[in-house]
């Protein structure tokens, strides 16, 4: 082993401050083998293993088909329903999966939390990141379904895509910081975001159209929740690997205003990371005091 | 680990040798957490404080030099581990601060930094990632670390099911390998049995000659005044002693 670095090279640093998220960037690899832990950790012991992150949306998938595309007939008013309804039901399970897991992270990785100093950020980036991962192979069905019932990729709406992608990691991601550092100090936050979690596939377009909605409620209502970033995500993804297989759906179809929306989710997303992180780090110090 | 850390100001009254200095650090607890509901609503009204606070450590201040071998004593409940995770980072003090030079690994207490679910393997990749090592140097010590923690044999096996002796052989390994500039031990050599305690003895006393930092806590005195220069006496979360490690052992033993 080599000896120590010369005293007067060295900068003076205060312990446990770090730079959060830039950190986080910093530190990759260590995030790597957090999330291939995560992974291990959460299918030990599990004969289906990674398959059980399909199973779980397929069956979700067939009992809103079933209900809703059937039984209420929904498929007769919106061309190619079923991939109408999965393109949006990717977007809200990666949502959910993130922002659920993100805010258990900090809580669930306690015996490193309160032995060791690492910045602690990479807990919920992790989790996001692992929810990334079943969202993944999940895409890669819907485009299987897409192109079977007839859509061809298009540069604009593939474009939308990544950026919905991106404005549901950025949410996820701060609002896990947000939830998951309260939730070392009230255990009830992880509660909430499961009440969360359970709502937010109603209150976006997903199983149904938007304007549905429009015309049953106030107009300032249907603007709030058009600018619901998970709207917006939702009818991204329609606009990705719906709308371009349909043969009889106007351009209309799509809620007007799409792309100021989105920038506004983009806007809104950028602030719940920030936000998120400041809160983050002024909950951060109770950590390994609280656990 | 400071690589991660953002750079600060230095210290005052920080010597030129210094490599940790704690400036007048107090830390406080809350022994009691009324959390739920009713109870948040009867404190309001009654405009109790929740739950009595406990002050761990009430105005420490000390400096370590580069080199400098350091027993902290004291006895059960003194806030020697508390002192040690305030200067590793784990947690931040009520007020006063603490300021650091160069890199630092803490062996708070056995098996910090490992999953139970995972291989010890697999441990020690996250560990010494966790540690600071970037993957191409864990690598190449890798086979090192094992050697020198002697359980070859149980690397593959998951670490729930080691035995905390083994724990502590691997944990110990893993992070007199990550080369750190200043080193914090707690109490974990006292799970080894005696021939693993003398090869890390060996190991810590090689350390000390390569003119690395050490802090150790521990309730073994003969050990400790032999391996440490010097000695620093805690009693309640006050410093009361500070000398040579014979002298601060004589004085532990008078209290
Ligand atoms: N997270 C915490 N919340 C509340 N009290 C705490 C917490 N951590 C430590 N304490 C209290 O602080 C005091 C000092 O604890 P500490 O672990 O530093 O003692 P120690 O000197 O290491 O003792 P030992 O020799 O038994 O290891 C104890 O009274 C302990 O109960
Ligand atoms: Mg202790």
């Amino acid at each position: 082993m080599s000896a120590p670095a010369p005293l007067v090279d060295q900068p003076w640093t205060e312990p446990g401050k770090g730079a959060g998220l830039l950190d986080v960037v910093r530190r990759r690899y260590l995030l790597k083998l957090l999330v291939r832990k995560e992974l291990r950790v959460r299918y030990r012991g599990s004969v289906l293993g990674l398959a059980w992150s399909y199973v779980k949306p397929g069956v979700q998938y067939v009992v809103y088909f079933l209900a809703l595309g059937i039984f209420l007939n929904l498929r007769g008013s919106i061309e190619d329903y079923p991939v109408y309804l999965f393109s949006g039901l990717v977007v809200v399970n990666f949502f959910t999966e993130a922002f659920g897991n993100a805010t258990r992270a900090v809580v669930w990785n306690a015996p490193l939390v309160k032995k060791i100093f690492l910045p602690r950020e990479l807990f919920p980036v992790a989790s996001v990141w692992v929810a990334g991962v079943h969202f993944v192979p999940q895409v890669v069905v819907l485009l299987i379904g897409a192109v079977i019932s007839g859509w061809r990729p298009q540069v604009l709406p593939l474009v939308g895509a990544v950026l919905a992608t991106l404005i549901i990691a950025a949410l996820a991601t701060g609002l896990g910081l947000l939830f998951g550092s309260l939730n070392v100090v009230f255990r009830d936050m992880e509660n909430f975001v499961d009440l969360a979690n359970m709502v937010v596939v109603w209150l976006s377009p997903v199983l149904y159209r938007w304007d549905q909605v429009a015309s049953a409620v106030p107009a300032w209502v249907a603007t709030v929740y058009q600018l619901n970033p998970i709207t917006v995500a939702v009818e991204l993804y329609h606009y990705a690997f719906w709308w371009p297989g349909t043969v009889n759906t106007p351009a209309t179809a799509l809620p007007p205003d799409l792309l100021v929306n989105s920038l506004v989710a983009v806007v809104v997303a950028a602030v719940v990371l920030v936000a998120g992180q400041l809160v983050f780090r002024r909950v951060e110090g109770r950590f390994a005091i609280d656990l | 680990m400071t690589s991660m850390s953002t750079t600060s100001s230095a210290p005052r009254a920080a010597g030129p040798n210094a490599r940790i200095v704690v400036d007048d650090v107090r830390m406080q607890f809350v022994l009691r957490h009324n959390r739920s509901l009713k109870e948040l609503a009867m404190a309001m009204v009654r405009g109790k404080d929740l739950g009595n606070t406990f002050m761990a450590l009430d105005g420490v201040s000390l400096q370590v030099d580069s080199g400098e071998t350091v027993a902290l004593l004291g006895h059960n409940g003194s806030g020697k581990s508390t002192l040690l995770k305030l200067i590793s980072g784990v947690m931040h003090p009520t007020s006063g601060s603490v300021r650091l030079r160069g890199r630092i690994a803490g062996l708070i207490e056995v098996g910090a930094g490992f999953h139970p679910d995972l291989t010890g393997r697999e441990n020690v990749y996250l560990n010494g990632a966790i540690l600071g090592m970037d993957e191409p140097s864990i690598r190449a010590r890798f086979d090192e670390i094992v050697a020198f923690s002697e359980i070859e044999r149980f690397i593959d096996t998951e670490v729930k099911h080691y035995s905390s002796g083994m724990f502590l052989r691997l944990a110990f390994s893993v992070a007199v390998h990550t080369d750190p500039e200043i080193f914090l031990i707690d109490e974990i050599l006292s799970v080894g049995d005696e021939p693993f305690q003398r090869k890390c003895l060996d190991r810590i006393r090689e350390l000390k000659d390569e003119g690395r930092t050490l802090v150790v806590v521990s309730h073994d005195l003969n050990m400790v005044s032999e391996l440490c220069s010097r000695g620093i006496v805690l009693q309640r979360g006050n410093q009361v002693f500070d000398g040579t490690a014979a002298d601060a052992v004589a004085h532990l033993r008078s209290l």
